[in-house]
């Protein structure tokens, strides 16, 4: 791979805290490496701004490995940039051209309060886990892990769902800030297993109504969830979601 | 100073004896008992989880968004249990055996086999929990091999495993915050442990939001809180790992145990460039399959794909013909090192050496060809290929694609090129076999203490001990504590010890910001980096480290008169954040190799260049440096030595022999 340096313009959203008004500021980067992740691109300006006395850019990171779910920026008009199944901090400057001007926002839905410039607030996340993203076994009750076969194929799909990193790249890309792939993503990983029978009906009633009550929208079914999600996480579990809804609603008391 | 209270007894029934003989808490003393747990990973989470089960009250802190973020989630390859469901002669006893020797003989024994009697539940417990382990089509759970053992006892769910176990976890700990049990502080991180005659009582956390200090009594305190990697500025950690909360505890009178077993880990991607944040890891796993390898001659500039077979060294296999490429970590990492200086080193900066799967996806190509009845002789090459192909995405696939990611190159077809990196350190706070630190009241899990790795970890061991100590072991032992715990009542907060800590803290964050210097924390950090990397690093020497002293004190008057952090204290401030943690590690850094320089041994991780074998092995000196190093802090650049000897009663050390 051919190594190339490039001059960007970066338009970005600076917001001093969660009760003042954002507004957009251009900065101009310069000799960026095309070996460097957008991060660091970020850390470049955010010396240069520090050396300046400016204020650098906050952002939420932590792993830079692509797995924690930390990283949320909006590039370009997509979360995490163009790169498909790719966090912010797994892409690479090599996406980009010289002169190129980069477009950075953070996540933007009334659940996801803005904390500063580029940091939300998704603890809406931790809530809706604990109404019910759970199998309820306490420490010490477990039977032996090959005491209950579980078909491989169902396995693999629980695995597929539960993935999922919790970044709320999936509200971002809605246009109604759904958290339905998020959510479906839980109730599948769960549903898909034996362990998670016992409490099935109430999990997923549970989980729906405390998403609801966060303020996320309802679900179109415009699939830009499935398609910015960086684990891809397959849209048919928001199918999945929808069929353990109903089954549960008709069979509740 | 040193009592390890190891229960007497044959090692096998050491554990289950202290279970069935220490004190118990009553369900409704329980409730009236607050625990402090700091710190949201494997350890933290799960013994804020399964102490909320209990019925203790519990608060919980961690400085990312939410518990689910912490580092734990990146590791990859698996995780050890002696299950033996494979067969093939696995036990406690040679889990308990394969991590003494893989810690090169610096582990106590009586902790480490408790870890591999438990480690048979923590399966059985994630599996309760729904974690999606890597199953067989007969709908049971799958193994592979992993570094310094002979057998599969390693279980997996792909290359996440650790995600999935502290998603499971995390699950658990928020079912205890929907129930009450526990209250969880994200964003927030402590600075500091608040003691009352040598007493811990509580900590002073720093609201990351709003800057805001908080006092929290807890009957006692547990440090969950990771390792110390990132004083090297470049490692595997996440950006956020920090020593800070060990690092207070330490101040406030905790033993630091080891601190320069530092673990590198062999296979990571190479650095690239100046703007390099940090390292990301490649499986240990791929080394079940792929097989490292330099040109046989140096400075060999062809692509890898053109060096022909004869023309290659494959050094791992060549040097230990028993354990191949599986050799362990550390043995591993030297390895490397030593073709690359030797200069035999690829890629652009020439340190680098090749993993390649080009053979694993021949080999698993056949084996798909054979599986459909057919003769290899049949298939065409290509055909072979894609098979082998599909079956390494499957196995691996994640990581190939993280490896794409990264360096834009495609590992199906070129070999990756890896190199050593700091990922894991054994050393970390001293704690008895109740996981107490030498303050009372104070506990310390998971990666955060020293006890169970000796001078290096296996691979798959680190999330084995994480949520060992915190579903099994310290659910019992904390009650031993708590049990007369019920007489003390609970300090207010007003108390001038919570006061006067919180005062300090204050004192020191304002101290930081009014420096207003003309030099990042980033810079700080980044040197303090080069000279642990450099000085206490793959390999050290005694004129290296004690050169290594004086610099780093050097840097830290620096910090202390020149760092500049932008922003207010009364907001959100990752600098200021950045600022303490770095503070912290400036000191740490010279503990380190202090540590270094006194042990003249090479021992695990810790390579001393004057004590090798001529074969280039490290050699220990077991008559002079048999013994835990802990150090008690007693002013700046100032340490006690305190030595706990370790005794070995089962087994018998030996040099490490991976041939």
């Amino acid at each position: 791979m051919e190594h190339y340096n490039m001059n960007l313009n970066l338009k970005v959203w600076r917001q001093k805290n969660s009760k003042t008004r954002g507004e957009f500021k251009m900065y101009r980067v310069e000799n960026i490496s095309s070996e460097m992740s957008f991060l660091e691109m970020f850390d470049v300006l955010n010396e240069r701004l520090i050396a300046e006395g400016d204020e650098p850019i906050a952002f939420d990171h932590d792993c830079r490995e692509g797995i924690c779910g930390m990283c949320s920026m909006y590039i370009n008009g997509k979360p995490h940039g163009p790169w498909q199944g790719n966090t912010t901090c797994q892409l690479h400057m090599r996406a980009f051209k010289d002169g190129d001007t980069i477009v950075v926002e953070p996540w933007r839905s009334n659940a996801f309060p803005v904390i500063k410039d580029l940091v939300v607030d998704r603890t809406a996340f931790d809530r809706i886990i604990q109404a019910g993203g759970y199998i309820s076994v306490n420490t010490g009750n477990a039977v032996d892990g090959n005491a209950l076969p579980i078909n491989k194929d169902k396995a693999d799909a629980s695995f597929a769902a539960a993935m999922c990193i919790g970044c709320g790249a999936c509200v971002a890309a809605c246009k109604n800030s759904s958290a339905m792939l998020f959510l479906s993503a839980k109730v599948s990983h769960l549903a898909l297993l034996p362990q998670g029978e016992p409490e099935r009906n109430s999990r997923v009633l549970s989980m729906v109504a405390q998403m609801d009550k966060e303020g996320f929208g309802s679900c179109t079914n415009t699939g830009a969830c499935e398609a910015t999600c960086p684990k891809e996480i397959s849209i048919s579990y928001i199918a999945k979601l929808n069929q353990e809804y109903l089954c549960a609603s008709l069979t509740a008391e | 100073m040193l009592e390890s209270k190891i229960p007497a007894g044959n090692l096998e029934s050491k554990w289950t004896d202290y279970k069935g003989h220490c004190k118990l808490v009553n369900p409704a003393n329980k409730r009236k008992l607050e625990v402090i747990v700091v710190g949201t990973g494997l350890a933290g989470a799960s013994a804020a989880a399964t102490l909320g089960e209990l019925g203790y009250k519990v608060k919980a802190f961690c400085f990312q968004d939410s518990p689910r973020r912490a580092h734990s989630i990146a590791a990859q390859g698996g995780i050890n249990a002696a299950k033996n469901y494979q067969n093939d002669g696995d036990s406690v006893f040679r889990l308990f055996y394969d991590t003494v020797k893989g810690g090169d003989y610096r582990a106590r024994e009586a902790n480490v086999h408790r870890l591999a009697e438990v480690s048979a539940n923590i399966i059985d417990q994630c599996v309760a929990q729904g974690v999606p382990f890597a199953r067989e089509y007969g709908g049971l759970l799958s193994n592979r091999s992993f570094g310094g053992t002979q057998v599969q006892r390693t279980f997996y769910a792909a290359g996440q495993t650790g995600q999935q176990l502290l998603i499971g976890a995390y699950q658990a700990l928020e079912r205890q915050v929907a129930l009450g049990n526990v209250k969880m502080y994200n964003r927030h991180e402590m600075l500091e442990v608040v003691t009352i005659d040598g007493k811990a009582v509580g900590i002073i956390a720093r609201d990351l939001i709003s800057g805001k200090l908080q006092r929290h009594f807890g009957n006692a305190v547990l440090l969950c809180t990771g390792g110390y990697g990132n004083v090297f500025y470049l490692s595997t950690n996440a950006m956020g790992s920090n020593v800070t909360a060990a690092w207070k505890a330490h101040k406030a009178g905790a033993l630091f145990a080891n601190p320069c077993f530092t673990q590198i880990h062999p296979t990571c991607i190479p650095v690239s460039g100046d703007h390099q944040s940090k390292l990301t890891l490649m499986s240990e796993s791929l080394r079940n399959d792929g097989r490292i390898w330099v040109p046989k001659n140096q400075g060999d500039n062809r692509k890898p794909n053109e060096i022909p077979e004869s023309e290659r060294d494959y050094y791992l296999e060549r040097r230990y013909p028993a354990f191949g490429n599986l050799v362990p970590r550390d043995v591993a990492s030297r390895a490397a090192k030593e073709r690359c200086d030797a200069g035999f080193g690829v890629g652009t900066s020439k340190q680098a050496v090749y993993l390649d799967y080009a053979s694993a996806i021949e080999r698993y190509g056949k084996i798909e060809i054979t599986k459909h009845g057919r003769e290899v002789e049949d298939a065409s090459s290509a055909e072979i290929i894609t098979l082998g192909k599909q079956v390494v995405k499957e196995k691996y696939g994640n990581l190939f694609d993280m490896y794409e990611k990264i360096t834009g190159e495609n590992p199906y077809e070129v070999p990756m090129r890896i190199y050593p990196a700091v990922h894991y350190t054994m050393g970390g706070l001293w704690v008895d076999y109740e996981l107490m630190t030498s303050v009372k009241g104070m506990y310390c899990l998971g990666e955060a203490n020293f006890s169970d790795h000796g001078a290096n970890r296996l691979g798959a061991s680190a999330l084995m001990q994480g949520l060992a100590d915190g579903y099994f072991v310290i659910p019992y032992t904390i009650g031993n504590y708590l049990a007369d715990e019920i007489y003390s009542k609970p300090i207010s907060t007003d108390h001038e010890a919570f006061v006067n800590a919180e005062k300090e803290v204050g004192d020191r964050i304002r101290t930081l910001m009014n420096i207003k210097g003309n030099t990042s924390v980033e810079t700080f950090h980044k040197r303090l980096g080069k000279i642990m990397w450099d000085k206490c690093g793959m390999a050290r020497n005694e004129k290296g480290l004690q050169e290594a002293i004086v610099e780093i004190q050097q840097l830290r008057k620096e910090f202390w008169n020149d760092v500049r952090i932008p922003g207010d204290i009364d907001e959100f401030n990752p600098e200021l954040d950045k600022a303490g943690r770095v503070a912290d590690f400036l000191e740490l850094g010279e503990l380190m190799c202090k540590d270094a320089l006194l042990r003249k041994e090479s021992c695990g991780g810790h390579f001393r260049e004057e004590s090798q074998t001529e074969e280039g092995e490290a050699l220990r000196n077991d008559a002079e440096f048999m013994y835990v190093a802990a150090w008690e802090f007693e002013g700046e650049s100032n340490w006690k030595l305190h030595k706990e000897a370790l005794e070995y009663e089962v087994i018998k050390p030996t040099q490490r022999n991976y041939k």
